[in-house]
């Protein structure tokens, strides 16, 4: 059970994905200028991680163990479908959803953090369990991450700022502080 | 004619659309591995080598890839290349290959990748494709050595392993953990957009000037 903790809450604040790993920096940068879309994309996110986080463990389990060079191209064959079956699977179940999810739903494909998650469970051997954990761990964080960097942004939009560092630049420069806040939380566990 | 086409989309990606800082592109490798200039130099060369297979493979194929799957497709191309770049690196030069880590497979996801294929690629001869990618990847490339000779020599005090500074200097060490990567990136920018003002300010006075007299 502390193990299990300990790798939520690892995905969750101590490493990051967006911060710490800098994994689906272009929804980050792209996505982020409003708190409403970014808690959206953030869920949607979430919600691919932890299906993707099984399927990676059941073709690890059964498949990948015969023909371990075909790990890449499965899993990004893997990540692609699911996210399609998913849209049609709302798009059936729930038009509201499916309506509020938009572009965001197809652009997830293309998430880094998607294929790093399904990568780094595998180089860290993390079970049915620990996997499943990890990716509600780095889903949530992803989402904290986009929702923090809104709310800034909504603020940064009401002051008034030189004209020269509007746009990516400050963006990233306001990331760069996040990141550094975030560095606080490695302290978390190396005392204990 | 001929060769003054090839060069034109040569220069293009290098300078004047660069996939970093003038599109923004491909961000995710270009500050995970950029905390020292040999990370940054293998994983540009990695790059390199996966843009320009894949570009010569989908412009040569361009025809025969139904519209409907392209995507599909150029991601399986792409992704059969990242797999020969990971194992000839891990052949290769197995040091660097455990530091790059996961982010030798992560540039499937590298949408600068994707994004020449769809926009290019897949629409020009295959000549002009290679010249387009290869632009872009050297383009790439430098972004990442710059960025990480920046970070290495602020954070380490070094470059290629190799001390700049005496005994005195303090490292930076915020620019090798993440941070730095952001922090850099942002003021390199910052500076990118200056220069394109001023740019856009000298280009006015000389429309004024030319209009008063």
């Amino acid at each position: 059970m502390d193990n299990l903790l300990w790798i939520f809450i690892s995905a969750l604040l101590v490493n990051n994905f967006v911060l710490t790993y800098f994994l689906g920096l272009c929804p980050f940068l792209g996505v982020s200028n409003s708190l409403e879309t970014s808690a959206r994309l953030g869920l949607a996110t979430t919600f691919v991680m932890l299906v993707t986080a099984v399927c990676a463990w059941v073709l690890n389990t059964y498949v990948l163990i015969h023909a371990p060079y075909l790990r890449l191209i499965c899993f990004i064959v893997v990540i692609a479908s699911t996210v399609q079956f998913i849209e049609m699977l709302i798009k059936k179940l729930s038009p509201a959803l499916f309506r509020a999810m938009g572009i965001f739903l197809p652009l997830i494909t293309t998430n880094c953090a998607i294929l790093g998650l399904a990568i780094f469970a595998t180089n860290r051997g993390y079970g049915f369990v620990e996997g499943i954990v990890y990716a509600l761990g780095a889903g949530i964080g992803f989402t904290l991450a986009l929702v923090l960097l809104a709310g800034l942004r909504e603020e940064a939009e009401l002051s008034s700022i030189p004209k020269l560092i509007q746009g990516t630049a400050m963006n990233l420069i306001i990331a760069g502080i996040l990141s550094m806040a975030f560095m606080g939380f490695a302290g978390l566990f190396s005392s204990s | 004619m001929k060769k003054n086409e090839s060069y034109e989309e040569f220069v293009k990606g290098v300078w004047r659309d660069n996939p970093v800082f003038v599109q923004v592109l491909g961000m995710c490798p270009m500050l995970a591995v950029t905390n020292s200039a040999i990370n940054a130099i293998a994983m540009g060369l990695a790059t390199f080598f996966v843009l320009v297979g894949s570009s010569i493979l989908v412009s040569s194929f361009r025809h025969w890839i139904p519209k409907q799957v392209r995507i599909s497709c150029f991601i399986i191309i792409i992704a059969t290349f990242v797999t020969i770049a990971d194992y000839t690196l891990l052949a290769l030069v197995p040091k660097v290959h455990k530091e790059l880590g996961a982010f030798i497979p992560l540039i499937v996801a590298n949408c600068l990748i994707l994004g020449r294929q769809e926009a290019f690629a897949s629409r020009y001869p295959t000549r002009l494709a290679v010249f387009d990618a290869m632009g872009m990847a050297a383009g790439f490339l430098l972004a990442l050595f710059s960025l990480g000779a920046v970070r290495e020599i602020l954070g380490d005090g070094a470059l290629f392993g190799v001390k700049l500074f005496g005994e005195n200097f303090e490292p930076w060490v915020i620019m090798i953990l993440p941070p730095g990567g952001f922090l850099t990136l942002g003021v390199i920018l910052l500076f990118f957009n200056w220069f394109k003002y001023k740019k856009d300010e000298f280009l006015a006075e000389v429309a004024e000037a030319e209009r008063s007299s």
